[in-house]
């Protein structure tokens, strides 16, 4: 690890916590629909959906009415994009002229995009028309992430209100995200990216005359307007292949540190308007203390076994050392402008999040270095997490917190005044099953299967980690790879699909269910022997439970992948 | 029924925000502030596109300094095939083609003797990368001087003009433009070919 590098990662870190007060305020604005400073612009403009839409303003849901709307919409607009892929021939803005997208490709990709997961069975630059990246895929990255932002934003109601029927209409909160939210951060972030060099046009092709007298065709398009909101709504499906690796979509370090920040921007922010929204912003910043915790220990796990490199190149005379001159250490699958601490940061930011955006090639990493971000997915992305996603999922641990500090005193668990009975603990532990039954279940299931196994690039422990990463990034809704596996056959397209649908809704709906509950009961006045959980002893106890849930469940499929391929790669041995 | 209906009226609403206004009012923001940057950021010689100073290209003549590896098509650095070697780092695969590059790197730069930078020999994420670390450049420096017949000095001078340093002093890595570097190159002192 280099000073430079340390100080690079402080930067981002100090940043971040200097705007997660500023956005988190602003957010719980919104949703409160009080008046901001943005309100004079974008108020008829909200108003304007309301009317076309028939919505009401002022209705309420249920957290059955709230949890339906939800999936109504999902399941539209995931029809739409299976269709329009379909068919994408026939339509306009196709300047290279691509076909039409099959028919289990379609299915994968409309669910992918859908379930804001963005894992990618094709190459963009030879399979998605303008039209398709635009209106089929852009705009789930907007819409689905609004929806993780609602459902996060409801399970806060939840805990925020008492002895009520209510969480809020899934409409309203959706448009006022999109809206507020969405839109003018994805305008100002895509007009920075172009700023430093992200393309946004509506040519064809360029073919350029090298100057060795070579053609190369480089690739044009609408790519910063997707690229923005990517990361915003920690999507993460790429306009190119390479993803954020790629000179269009990520060109400087400055683009890729603030796509670092997009992608956390939101999540962070998060936590504070959870604590403005329960009235206790202590609540927020211990929440958000935990996912620091376990943030920075993924970042210089990864970095360190990085910058130490491969020591099978390091035998063929390869300096595995940063000098003045060049970043050492494994440069496989990284970018020279990110070098190692960079590319480190962003592998843990994005799987941090359910963001799936990559920098550089997953699969390359070294061992150890891979596992973090195999673990990240597998703890279910709380820290920080995806848009929405990731405070609902770190509020489902606090309350097994709570809950597990209960048994060990024997009193009735409370968290931010509500009594936490059966019913919650038993929502919250089937989201976990579903989560650990979809992983462990589809990679034993395909690390068996000889056509999965001849998907993939990589053999021995390392292969068995693709299909489990795989599977942990389809359910998990990241949608980064370790892109060896070829995963555009039928069994993989469906298979996958279907993870990526199980892990999204079958999560989302025992949250729902749970903060329904939770916003009927009565608030219980605080007393001598409740908890406290904004202080040091419940972070800590916050961060035990994530990592030994995770543990328990993952440690033993893991151990099998990277650990294995660890010590057998510093024992020289090699897999053709 | 009502709520399948406002799925479905709010689906076309907001294509028609997200999916239309939006891409095309960040295009028009970007064409009017950064037009060249928005069109790819092109390099043209003699009314010739010949390349985008951000995407990296192949070079194998000895005169011009040379990019990394690159797994972006058969050849590398394909415009339309974008992507990494995917090998881990316990495959086979990886060590046989960095020992190749090793070998073949060697050959053509006997003057130079120190250890080999991790950059030079390892294939990019992008396949595209445009740049190489100033490490990478010092150790073609002699074998790019002798092709042209220039002097060593020379050559470093046109490194270190080429050379960017950390954004703002602090961000990312130094690195060296291989495109932009063997067009200046070109141009001060063309080659006869």
């Amino acid at each position: 690890m280099t000073a430079n590098g340390i100080l690079q990662i402080a930067l981002f870190f100090v940043v971040l916590v200097a705007l997660t007060r500023p956005i988190g305020a602003y957010m719980a604005k919104v949703f409160a629909g009080e008046r901001t400073w943005m309100h004079r612009l974008l108020r008829p403009l909200e108003a304007g959906v309301y009317k076309v839409c028939g919505i009401e303003e002022a209705g309420e849901q249920h957290w059955t009415g709230y949890a339906g709307a939800l999936l109504l919409f999902s399941a539209v607009s995931m029809l739409l994009t299976y269709l329009l892929l379909r068919v994408q021939q026939w339509l306009p803005l196709n300047p290279q002229g691509l076909g039409n997208v099959g028919e289990h490709l379609s299915f994968n990709t409309a669910a992918s995009f859908t379930t804001n997961t963005n894992w990618q069975s094709y190459t963009p630059e030879t399979t998605m028309s303008y039209l398709s990246q635009m209106i089929g895929l852009a705009t789930h990255n907007f819409w689905s992430g609004a929806a993780g932002i609602c459902v996060a934003i409801a399970v806060v109601r939840g805990f925020a209100r008492h002895s009520a029927k209510t969480l809020g209409s899934f409409w309203v909160d959706f448009t006022r995200c999109t809206v507020y939210i969405l839109l003018p951060l994805a305008v100002v972030g895509a007009l920075l990216l172009v700023s430093q060099g992200a393309i946004q046009n509506f040519q064809s092709y360029t073919n350029a005359a090298t100057v060795e007298g070579a053609t190369q065709t480089i690739p044009q398009g609408p790519l910063a307007s997707q690229e923005a909101i990517k990361m915003i709504g920690t999507n993460g499906g790429g306009f190119t292949n390479a993803n954020s690796a790629h000179p269009y979509e990520n060109p400087t370090p400055f683009s890729n540190f603030l796509q670092m920040l997009y992608i956390f921007i939101i999540p962070a922010g998060l936590t504070y308007t959870f604590g403005k929204m329960v009235k206790d912003t202590r609540q927020g910043w211990a929440i958000f203390a935990a996912m620091s915790v376990l943030f920075f220990a993924g970042v210089f796990v990864t970095y360190h076994f990085e910058q130490a490199g491969n020591p099978n190149l390091a035998k063929l005379g390869i300096a595995n050392a940063a000098t003045a001159g060049q970043s050492g250490g494994n440069m496989e699958g990284k970018e020279v402008r990110y070098g190692i601490a960079n590319s480190a940061l962003f592998t843990v930011i994005t799987t941090d999040a359910s963001c799936g955006a990559v920098n550089n090639v997953h699969d390359s990493l070294t061992p150890l270095a891979g596992l973090v971000p195999l673990i990240n997915i597998e703890l279910g992305e709380v820290v920080f997490g995806g848009v929405g996603s990731g405070l609902y999922g770190m509020l489902l641990f606090a309350v097994l917190a709570v809950f597990i500090a209960g048994l060990m005193v024997g009193r009735t668990p409370e968290y931010l005044g509500k009594k936490i009975e059966q019913k919650e603990v038993k929502m919250m532990m089937l989201a976990v099953l579903v989560l650990a039954f979809t992983i462990l279940g589809f990679a034993g299931a395909g690390a068996n299967l000889g056509t999965v196994g001849s998907s993939l690039t990589n053999h021995g422990p390392h292969g068995f980690s693709e299909v489990l990463y795989a599977y942990s990034s389809a359910t998990g809704n990241n949608g980064s790879a370790f892109a060896g596996i070829n995963a555009n056959t039928p069994y993989l397209d469906t298979t996958m699909g279907l993870a990526m649908l199980f892990g999204r809704f079958l999560m989302l709906i025992p949250l729902l269910a749970a903060a329904g509950s939770l916003a009927q009961k009565k608030l219980v006045p605080v007393s001598a022997g409740t908890f406290p959980t904004h202080g040091p002893l419940f972070v800590v106890l916050l961060v035990g439970v994530v990592v030994i849930v995770g543990a328990l469940t993952f440690f033993p499929a893991l151990s099998l992948g990277p650990v294995v391929e660890h010590f057998l790669m510093h024992a020289g041995r090699l897999w053709s | 029924m009502k709520q399948l209906l406002i799925a479905i009226k709010v689906t076309v609403v907001m294509i028609i925000l997200t999916g239309v206004a939006y891409p095309l009012l960040v295009t028009g923001l970007a064409r009017v502030f950064f037009r060249n940057q928005a069109e790819g950021s092109l390099i043209r010689a003699n009314g010739k596109i010949v390349g985008s100073e951000l995407i990296g290209q192949r070079f194998t003549r000895p005169e011009y300094f040379h990019g990394r590896p690159s797994a972006a098509g058969k050849d590398g650095y394909d415009g339309l095939a974008s992507g990494g070697s995917n090998l881990g780092p316990t495959n086979q695969a990886l060590i046989d083609r960095v020992q190749a590059d090793v070998k073949k790197f060697r050959e053509e730069n006997p003057a130079y003797t120190g250890p080999i930078p991790a950059d030079l020999v390892t294939a990019s994420g992008s396949g595209l990368d445009p740049h190489i670390s100033p490490a990478s450049a010092e150790a073609q420096v002699a074998r790019v001087a002798a092709a042209r017949g220039v002097s060593l000095e020379a050559i470093r001078q046109f490194v270190a003009a080429q050379t960017e340093g950390r954004q703002f002093g602090i961000l990312g890595e130094p690195r060296v433009n291989v495109l932009k570097l063997n067009l200046a190159l070109d141009q001060a002192a063309p080659i006869k070919k």
